[in-house]
């Protein structure tokens, strides 16, 4: 194993341990040996869709050597659960499964040692099956009969190193997602089936825009109706409680007759938004830099400019949250990817030490990166005040959803490449202008959450920013590119106004980072007359850059291809955030009225896979996903509002149009573990760009790949 | 005081006292605590509240009360539970097809009546009878292939 190990203490304090163990020491905090003879798990990473509680159980049930069936997991929250702040980035199998994995080693070290002492027996000759301690003399004991909790009631030291990956047993091997069950049979699992004793139900009425703010509000008509309990009103902010749902709901079609508000138009020229990006005042920042050296002058420069547009998260359930006050102490049910991140912002809006919210986790709908989950839960916290401790429950629109969630950012990406005589790069420039990408709760001494803003005493509204490039970067994710070039020059240029409210979407700058680029290598390859395949081959040294792209093509069937008329191969590669997994699509499309994916054929490498069919799920949806946003998705406004409030006018891919996809995970088990969530998107994209050049000799470079594009392309 | 309307649910007579024009939706998850019936979009675009109404699989978010009197409504919890599953939530859980699975009900619906009209559909007629179910994690490839082996299992 190359998994980092302890480092020495030092006298300026302990030693640094691996992942999420090195700021979330306890043992106990993460592993609880129950009396039933479970083991339960504790991680602070939630279940967003992606499967992390089945990775991690299977880590925990082969470092302790307990059945993956007597594991269980628990959701996280802000009472018990190791703080790790954010589920995002594909960092929870780096994070938390690293964490885990040292976390349980240590404690089946002790474990054992206390077994020993009680079986009079040394501990290396004691073996374990499924937490049962046996002695070569036939004596036994169990985990569970050693007081295991007083034992894990301790730091760990991370001294006590993991399996090798020859001996695993569970990890490596594909387990079933121990959630979907319940999901199959339709039992109560989601946030949206809590019902608890006494529960009102509420609904907030969004301003019309962005900029909007309310002018007049005549509750009367809403409060009128049998059933409503409340009408809450502060500043632009305004919700219902009633008894029933359906009552909370007439009420806020009242409320929305009765409300008279100032509109402004604040929003760019929707079809003009690549000029709109550059015309905008800016930071501009060096991503990274390769000074030319002396060498022969260029003799030609390729440029192009791509552009995508805002894609919303979309997610197929509308945002949801209950909250309940008690005696001045707040507690809160949330589908967030960050119990003790939204923890901390509502503590900012309601001037509450964070100790007096109790944040728990409840899974909700796929999330796709920073969602109106938090927003809902600060609505929910809000329209609580009046509920005179009853719990409520919130529950967004569709048209909420799509509209007031934060949106991933509209980008621009200009490429150069200056070219000798022989069509080689010299010279390669990225320059990219886009919002910020990540807007989070918990990271600021201002709450970033939707309503705050709209308070009769609103806090100031914060920006996005892009997280730093050490951790993989925000609008510049993957805008270094893999290739070997003699010079580069990346620059990223974060556009400072935002009239639509920005943050991150799976996989961040990635996404378009990596269309754009692999548009354009695909671009330079075609002027050379040479093999997009070969091309890519030729310009990479990374040994496991070039396996995942050979495995694609080959299965493919690449070089056996045959062109027919309206059908298109393309490929694309990218190693997401340039340190994490490595992925290689390869696209066959169908181009007749409008663009059909036929195929996706995938090849990652994740390093050692947890769940090998995890991987293979994650990265299969997030092509199909990619694919999705590449032909057909975008925000829609008109100056003002809003206007793709709806699954009509925010249409996704279809089951009719969903390509076949395939995907080979290439298992290195004696490499780290990566995260797989967010390596598809971009050269997905790419891929899919490359196959329609490829079918039609249209080169379109703005997103989505709408057949108007085409033809202008053409 | 309302009067009462009838409908049998997964086989069972149930007297429901709300407004006529309730969407069923929330007659189901809130009176008849079923949950499985998601709400989504509440137009009807989505799919994730598709229920079975005497057979045809509707989606309950824009169905009024009335609409469903006197009908044999089925949800998921209907259809098969860990007990006595329905062959395609084996074979959901067999191919491991679903992310969030949060569309996954009426999804369910959606395949159930495909397969009570026809019981060895092609991949395309899946895909057709699919297509006003939207799935936002990109599951849709071990969907098709879970339906078509449930169709392919079933007795």
């Amino acid at each position: 194993m190359s998994t980092p190990v302890a480092a020495r203490g030092t006298r300026e304090g302990p030693a640094s341990l691996p992942g999420s163990l090195n700021t979330n020491r306890r043992l106990s905090q993460w592993l609880r040996f129950r009396p039933d003879r479970t083991l339960e798990v504790h991680p602070g990473k939630v279940e967003l869709g992606q499967g992390i509680l089945t990775a991690l159980a299977q880590i925990a049930a082969e470092e302790l050597d307990v059945a993956l069936s007597r594991v269980v997991m628990v959701a996280a929250n802000t009472e018990s659960s190791p703080n790790e702040a954010v589920t995002s980035g594909s960092r929870s199998i780096q994070d938390s499964g690293i964490a885990l994995r040292y976390a349980c080693a240590e404690a089946r070290a002790l474990l054992l040692a206390a077994a020993g002492a009680a079986l009079d027996m040394p501990p290396e000759l004691l073996s374990v099956e499924d937490g049962v301690i046996r002695a070569p003399d036939a004596s036994r004991t169990s985990y569970w009969d050693l007081e295991p909790q007083t034992l894990l009631d301790r730091d760990a030291t991370g001294a006590v190193p993991p399996k090798s990956s020859s001996a695993h047993r569970v990890v490596g091997q594909p387990a079933a997602r121990l959630d979907l069950p319940d999901k199959v049979y339709g039992r109560p699992r989601y946030i949206h089936d809590i019902d608890l004793p006494q529960m009102l139900h509420a609904r907030v009425l969004r301003p019309p825009s962005p900029a909007a703010r309310l002018e007049a509000l005549d509750e009367r008509a809403a409060r009128a109706l049998p059933g409503v309990v409340a009408v809450v009103r502060d500043g632009s902010f305004v919700g219902v409680l009633a008894e029933h749902e359906v009552t909370a709901l007439a009420a806020l079609e009242r409320l929305r007759e009765h409300a008279r508000w100032r509109d402004a138009p604040t929003l760019p020229e929707e079809n003009r938004l690549g000029e709109w990006l550059k015309a905008q005042a800016v930071e501009t920042k060096v991503v990274d830099e390769i000074a030319p050296a002396a060498r022969a002058p260029s003799v030609r420069t390729q440029r192009a400019v791509y552009t995508r547009p805002y894609l919303a998260h979309a997610s197929i359930a509308p945002s949801c949250a209950l909250a309940q006050w008690d005696d001045g102490r707040l507690h809160v049910w949330s589908h967030s990817q960050g119990v003790y991140n939204l923890r901390a912002d509502l503590a900012l809006v309601f001037k509450l030490p964070p100790a007096e919210i109790t944040v728990e986790h409840v899974e909700g709908a796929g999330c796709y990166g920073h969602n109106g989950a938090d927003d809902a839960a600060l609505d929910a916290a809000l329209l609580a005040r009046a509920a005179a401790g009853r719990p409520v429950r919130v529950q967004w629109s569709r048209a909420d959803e799509l509209t007031w969630s934060p949106v991933g950012p509209a980008m621009r990406v200009e490429l150069e490449a200056d070219l000798d005589a022989a069509g080689e790069v010299l010279d390669w420039r990225h320059d990219i202008w886009s919002n910020g990408h990540s807007n989070r709760p918990g990271r600021g001494d201002k709450p970033v959450l939707l309503a705050a803003r709209h308070l009769a005493n609103p806090f100031e509204t914060v920006h996005a920013e892009n997280p730093p490039l050490a951790g993989g970067g925000g609008a510049e994710r993957n805008s270094v590119p893999p290739y070997v070039f003699p010079a580069r020059r990346i620059v990223n240029h974060r556009v400072l106004e935002t009239p639509i409210r920005t943050s991150a979407l799976r996989s961040l700058g990635a996404h378009m980072n990596v269309f754009a680029s692999e548009s354009f290598v695909d671009e330079l390859a075609a002027a050379n007359g040479e093999d997009p395949v070969a091309w890519r081959l030729r310009h990479l040294s990374d040994k496991r850059a070039r396996a995942v792209i050979e495995a694609a093509a080959l299965r493919f069937g690449w070089d056996s291809w045959t062109k027919r008329e309206g059908r298109g191969r393309g490929i694309a590669f990218a190693r997401y955030k340039n340190a994490a997994a490595w992925c290689a699509v390869a696209a066959e499309i169908e181009a007749e009225r409008e663009v059909r994916v036929r195929r996706l054929v995938i090849a990652v490498d994740v390093g050692q896979p947890i769940n090998p069919d995890g991987v293979a799920n994650q990265i299969e949806g997030g092509a199909i996903q990619a694919a999705s946003w590449t032909l057909k998705e975008a925000v829609r406004f008109d100056r003002t509002r809003l206007t793709s409030d709806s699954w009509e006018a925010y249409p996704i891919l279809t089951f009719s149009e969903a390509p076949a996809v395939e995907v080979e995970v290439i298992a290195r088990p004696d490499e780290p573990p990566l995260g797989a969530g967010e390596a598809a998107q971009g050269p997905t994209a790419a891929a899919i760009a490359n196959a329609v050049y490829d079918a039609l000799g249209a080169r379109v470079r703005t997103l989505p790949i709408t057949p108007e594009r085409i033809a202008a392309a053409e | 005081m309302t009067p009462a309307i009838r409908l049998f649910v997964n086989g069972v007579e149930r007297e429901v006292r709300a407004p006529e024009t309730t969407p069923l939706l929330y007659v189901l998850r809130g009176d008849l605590n079923l949950k499985s019936v998601r709400f989504g979009c509440g137009a009807g675009h989505c799919g994730a509240c598709r229920v079975l109404v005497d057979g045809v699989a509707t989606a309950s978010c824009d169905l009024p009360l009335w609409a469903a009197a006197g009908k044999q409504v089925v949800t998921v919890e209907g259809l098969g539970t860990p007990e006595r599953p329905h062959a395609l939530q084996r074979a959901l859980l067999a191919e491991q097809a679903a992310q969030c699975g949060y569309c996954v009900s009426g999804i369910l619906v959606s395949a159930a009546a495909l397969l009570a009209r026809t019981p060895s559909p092609s991949e395309n007629e899946v895909r057709e009878a699919l297509d006003r179910n939207l799935c936002r994690c990109g599951s849709h490839h071990r969907i098709i292939r879970a339906v078509l082996r449930a169709a392919h299992d079933a007795p």
